[in-house]
């Protein structure tokens, strides 16, 4: 076969089988259960270090106290 | 370590030699101009590098201790200083060559062949895009991702790297344009030694980039940085498949493309749709995410909506390239599939747009009284607007009527200057007072001053382009009982100089204000009172 039928197969079949069930499968995971709660958390990642880093692991009480 | 470091400079000034000493061989053999300046550029950055390095040599090194406690933001604070001076650069540019068209006696005569709008134009666009708008982008990357990893970024020195290398990347494509130096690709115009350099740049970007999220202290990477590094990403593979090209001297600047004819043609639209799509969308999608939540001080309105907007943008952008080769030697089907992908991608991006509104709900008063968010939101408005417009021309029956003409010209605008350049100038004012811990911005009345300024510049531009876009292709298509074209082409170009003017006021209009944020922001570090040191811990919003 030449290459180009060959890959022209492949993207109109398997490649376009996998590029959708992935794109659902994201759609799937955003709505997870339990999904919304964890997202309260993320979408507030931008107001917790706004002067310095975290500090590091010896001290994870620190980063703790910033998430509650 | 001591030792690690000095083999480190031994073989950094072996280095430096070489490619000194190569640059003055190129100076020598150049075979065109462009090349030559290029060389003597190398030599002089790479020599002084040499001798800058030797005299460190052997220098005891402080250790520099405690830096994983603070932030990287001195490369930062270089980047917003860059992102506004080129910016300033390249609208003066713009607006320059907008009225070298309308009055070509600004071609002048001494300057043929090095400031006429041929040789203008490419210096604007990639002004505007790739130093504008590109180092917005790494600053505020490099901004974002701190604060949003929780940690240092990665890689020390590599960031001052990638700033440095990235700003030698633009002075070698500009200069190279001026004296000529391109390989006519539409945004793509530097040749094969400038791309290998910028290769070598956003590979260390990309370093610098992932290390920090691979570091990070939050358990989650934050969308913003999902934006980001997918276009890091793709750039660097747009970048390297567009720019497959075998130089025919190693002494000089031209080479040769090695895909054939329509196949270049597919895979420079796919390049230069993507330069749109994940350069100035995804990128400046990042931005978003990540200022306008700070400046509004509330999170982003759903942030399930922000990973579908993310999937989806990236999934469909990438198959819209062959919407602009409409009616060429492109396939039926590949020119079809893209107009698909193209209408499809509305979808996205007004998810992303009415993700980034929805995120004042609540604080819709912000608008009146903070200039700044008014800036965010208009360029959100901006956004809505050309995603809405692009997917339409991209059609291919309204891309008869609109292609080839100034229509193309205004959709670029109001994307450009509407959303890139309002998001970023949003951007740039919340960073200057954060990076040089300030109270607040010099004057907020002239933020609304850039803001109206602004504003109106790009309605000028946009509505003139609207207007002289759609009549000279109806002027283009104009045929008489008997079949015959009544329009020569010089008929069309007189009937677009009062629009031409318009839209060189409009340019005027937006330089004025991006000269006016220059100096808010300059007054800012100047005279704006210092934040009180005891500030610097995070307090509670009231």
């Amino acid at each position: 076969m030449e290459l180009y039928t060959l890959l022209r197969q492949f993207a109109d079949s398997w490649m376009l089988l996998f590029l959708f069930t992935f794109f659902i499968g994201v759609i799937v995971w955003a709505f997870r259960p339990g999904s919304t709660k964890a997202y309260k958390d993320t979408a507030n990642i931008p107001f917790r270090h706004d002067d310095a880093p975290a500090p590091s692991q010896d001290q994870p009480a620190a980063t703790k106290e910033a998430r509650a | 370590m001591a030792k690690g470091r000095k083999m480190s400079n031994y073989i950094k000034l072996i280095a430096l030699g070489l490619i000194t000493l190569f640059a003055m061989i190129g100076t020598n053999y150049a075979r065109d101009l462009a090349y030559q300046v290029h060389a003597i550029i190398v030599m002089i950055v790479a020599g002084g590098l040499f001798l800058y390095t030797l005299r460190r040599t052997d220098e005891p090194k402080m250790a520099p201790a405690g830096l994983e406690n603070e932030y990287f933001d001195s490369v930062i604070r270089a980047g917003t200083i860059a992102t506004a001076f080129w910016g300033v650069v390249g609208f003066l540019a713009g607006t320059f060559i907008a009225f070298q068209l309308a009055f070509p006696a600004l071609n002048f005569e001494w300057a043929e062949g090095l400031a006429n709008f041929g040789r203008l134009r490419p210096l604007h666009t990639s002004a505007v895009i790739f130093a504008f708008g590109g180092n917005a982008l790494i600053a505020t990357s490099f901004y974002v991702v701190q604060r949003t990893s929780a940690a240092r970024l990665w890689g020390g020195n590599l960031a001052w790297f990638v700033f440095w290398g990235y700003q030698l990347f633009i002075v070698l494509a500009a200069t190279g344009y001026l004296l000529g130096g391109t390989q006519s690709k539409e945004y793509a115009e530097p040749e094969w030694y400038v791309d290998l350099w910028l290769t070598i740049v956003w590979v260390a970007y990309l370093a610098v980039f992932l290390g920090t999220i691979i570091k990070r202290k939050e358990p989650h990477i934050y969308v913003a940085n999902w934006f980001y590094l997918s276009f890091i990403v793709t750039v660097a593979m747009l970048h390297l498949i567009n720019n497959m090209t075998i130089p025919v001297s190693i002494w000089g600047s031209k080479s040769v493309i090695v895909w054939p004819g329509v196949q270049d043609a597919m895979i420079q639209w796919w390049y230069g749709h993507n330069a749109v799509g994940f350069f100035l969308t995804a990128g400046f999608l990042g931005m978003m995410y990540y200022f306008i939540p700070k400046q509004a001080e509330r999170p982003v309105f759903s942030y399930k909506l922000s990973i579908i907007h993310f999937w989806a943008l990236i999934f469909l952008y990438i198959w819209a390239g062959p919407h602009h080769l409409h009616y060429t030697a492109l396939p039926d089907w590949a020119s079809t599939l893209g107009m698909v992908m193209s209408v499809i991608l509305w979808m996205p991006s007004w998810g992303g747009m009415i993700n980034g509104l929805m995120t004042l709900s609540g604080a819709w008063d912000k608008l009146r009284t903070d200039p700044v968010i008014r800036m965010m939101v208009i360029s959100l408005g901006f956004y809505g607007m050309s995603t809405f417009e692009g997917p339409m021309m991209s059609i291919r029956a309204v891309n008869s009527l609109s292609h080839y003409t100034d229509w193309t010209i205004g959709h670029v605008h109001s994307g450009a200057l509407g959303w890139n350049g309002m998001i970023t100038f949003g951007a740039l004012y919340y960073l200057v007072p954060a990076l040089w811990k300030r109270e607040s911005l010099y004057s907020l009345r002239l933020v609304s001053w850039h803001f109206w300024l602004a504003t109106l510049g790009i309605i000028l531009y946009a509505a003139s382009m609207w207007v002289t876009g759609i009549m000279e292709g109806l002027m283009w298509r104009e045929v008489d009982a008997n079949g015959f074209l009544v329009n020569s082409f010089a008929d069309t170009v007189a009937a677009k100089f009062p629009m031409y003017v318009v839209r060189g006021l409009g340019g005027v209009m937006f330089l004025t204000g991006s000269i006016i944020m220059c100096y808010n922001l300059w007054m800012t570090v100047r005279k704006a009172p210092a934040k009180e040191a005891s500030l610097t811990v995070q307090v509670p919003a009231e």
